[in-house]
């Protein structure tokens, strides 16, 4: 039960900072929502120039939103004990009684909340401008597979934050390396079954890609690489898998960085 | 075990970087800890003094669980650091001179709400604690400034706050006066001292390079340098150890009588005579106390007046010259260089 208070509080005081940067820094609104946006837009417009079918400019601003949170998993989740560590807040969190898993979560959480404003903003704008055919098959389970989604890839952001304090400033190479390739594995503007079945196996092993294409089938009626049910099992087992990973990664690398003095950045 | 804290043998090394390898020439592992062992009493405020690079910061990380010592055991309120650490945490802190923590969008009042959070503190409690603390150091207008805005010395000042408002059982504070101004690192002394007093069985552990910070403040202090404890003892016994014999400061005006060589009366060892305009100054180091006793008689027999008479002890300084070989601020910095 004590453990439990510690985390929520744990958590809930390391949102807290993202919370506050919404309210303080309102120019964020606009570097994260309209910027963004106006990548959605161009591509959309391609497609209708393209005399596409109509749900592929709903694929596209589906893919903005959601490739939204990955870059906030890569980046805010990945590089922010990185950050901490340089800033100083890491060692007070490790010295702390604090479980790492609950400062972990509220990175998660901050990270989540701020995304999931950004990602409203580009499916408000995108239906709106584009009149796009939304017309969910089951509201349920579109809300259960984004929510699964999210759980994966913020467990893989977990990961990702141990291993930033295994790497360092590797690991910002690394980031910058899974980037691109994962913008064209995850079919963000076009449906996976475009690719080898090969290629779409590798590539739905990843979460994003995984759950935008359950998403996709539940809100245009197109046919996925696997059935919805598959996907969202796959993105609840990541999700698990990943979960737990990040706790047995942060306890060996937690160990691991005292050993080698990588906690903090100063010392005599 | 009784002790608050419990060092044996500790020695932590530290890869040089390849770097200053070429520079230096020197190659094998920087050894930052040289086999340390103390033991800090509970309710103890411990020092440790040493100039930059003696490995102070070093062995309070270990003993706060954020290095793993290279070999060597630490206890610190019974609890083995390397096979402890979760029990331990919840009973200690730590506070970093010129630490750069916090969140800078955040309120300095949010910042210290936050690390209280992660000690479990409850809202009210921290509340109380944090206006409390605010109060002692100073900061209660800044309270609502974001931390970004803030001068070096507040956000020293936060941060000292940061270490005492989850009320820890034992206290690390490392250079805890670092870049303040007098008056606030006078009321941080005066603080710490009566946290000390008010709070039975708390130990605080210090690290400083001020010598009257350690001297006003300090039950017992260590002397550390190049990693090794060289001497830990009270302030007054450490000045004992080097001042063997004791030193005492005399100033007279001469009377009628035969001018009086202090060289010559038994039991002087050294004298230093100084002729002012107004008096005669001596500074006497004697045998033992009673020849002062033998040296007023002299005087008094030369119907000399005597204008003030005081005993004076050697000062910390003179402690750490004689054990180190060198001032605290002569630079020597083995971190240099080495991978973190």
């Amino acid at each position: 039960m004590m453990y439990a208070m510690l985390f929520i509080r744990t958590m809930l005081a390391r949102a807290y900072p993202r919370f506050a940067q919404v309210r303080r820094q309102p120019s964020w609104l606009i570097t994260e929502t309209l910027l963004p946006f106006l990548g959605v837009a161009a591509f959309a417009y391609v497609y209708r120039a393209m005399k596409a079918p109509e749900e592929y400019i709903g694929f596209v601003v589906l893919g903005g939103a959601m490739t939204a949170f990955w870059l906030n998993v890569l980046w805010s989740m990945g590089a922010q004990l990185y950050w901490e560590r340089s800033s100083g807040n890491l060692e007070l969190y490790i010295m702390s009684p604090a479980p790492m898993m609950g400062v972990l979560a509220g990175m998660a959480l901050g990270g989540m909340a701020l995304t999931m404003i950004r990602a409203t903003v580009i499916v408000s704008a995108g239906i709106l401008l584009f009149d796009i055919p939304f017309a969910p098959s089951s509201w349920g389970l579109l809300i259960a597979v984004f929510l699964v989604t999210l759980l994966a890839l913020y467990g893989m952001g977990m990961m990702f934050a141990s291993l930033f304090l295994l790497w360092g400033r590797e690991a910002y190479h690394i980031v910058n390396l899974l980037q691109e390739p994962v913008y064209l594995l995850t079919g963000m503007n076009f449906p996976l079954k475009i690719f080898p079945t090969a290629i779409a196996s590798i590539a739905i092993g990843i979460p994003l890609a995984a759950g935008m294409d359950a998403m996709r089938q539940l809100l245009f009626h197109v046919e996925g690489f696997l059935s919805v049910r598959t996907e969202a099992l796959m993105l609840l087992g990541s999700a698990l898998v990943f979960i737990v990973l990040a706790k047995r990664m942060l306890d060996y690398l937690e160990r691991k960085a005292r050993e080698e003095g990588r906690l903090t950045v100063r010392w005599q | 075990m009784n002790e608050a804290i419990r060092v044996e043998n500790l020695v932590r090394h530290y890869k040089r970087s390849s770097k200053k390898k070429k520079t230096t020439g020197e190659s094998g592992p920087l050894i930052a800890l040289d086999g340390v062992s103390l033991e800090v009493r509970p309710g103890e405020l411990f020092g440790l003094l040493g100039p930059n690079g003696a490995g102070k910061t070093t062995l309070i990380k270990i003993l706060t669980t954020l290095l793993a010592p290279t070999s060597g055991e630490a206890w610190v309120d019974g609890l083995n650091i390397l096979t402890q650490p979760r029990e331990l945490r919840p009973r200690i802190n730590m506070v970093s001179g010129g630490e750069s923590c916090g969140y800078g969008v955040l309120s300095v009042r949010e910042n210290l709400w936050l690390f209280s959070q992660i000690y479990g503190v409850t809202n009210a409690v921290a509340k109380t604690r944090i206006d409390t603390m605010l109060d002692i150091v100073g900061l209660t207008e800044k309270a609502g400034t974001r931390v970004s805005h803030l001068s070096t010395g507040q956000r020293q000042k936060m941060n000292f706050c940061r270490g005492f408002i989850t009320d820890p059982k034992i206290l690390f504070l490392d250079e805890p006066t670092l870049g303040l101004d007098v008056n606030a690192a006078r009321a941080i002394r005066k603080f710490v001292k009566e946290w000390l007093a008010e709070r039975e069985g708390r130990t605080l552990l210090l690290t400083t390079h001020y010598m009257q910070e350690a001297d006003d403040l300090c039950d017992r202090l260590a002397v550390i340098d190049r990693g090794k404890v060289l001497a830990y003892d009270t302030p007054e016994n450490l000045r004992r150890r080097v001042q063997k014999y004791p030193i005492f400061e005399l100033s007279w005006t001469p009377g009628p009588g035969d001018n009086l060589d202090p060289a010559t009366i038994p039991g002087v060892r050294q004298a230093i005579v100084r002729n002012g305009d107004a008096a005669i100054d001596w500074k006497l180091i004697v045998e033992e106390e009673g020849v002062i006793g033998t040296v007023i008689a002299s005087l008094m027999a030369t119907q000399a007046r005597i204008v003030s008479l005081k005993k004076t002890e050697a000062t910390l300084e003179e402690v750490f010259l004689q054990l180190v070989g060198r001032g605290l601020d002569a630079p020597e910095d083995p971190a240099e260089g080495a991978t973190v």
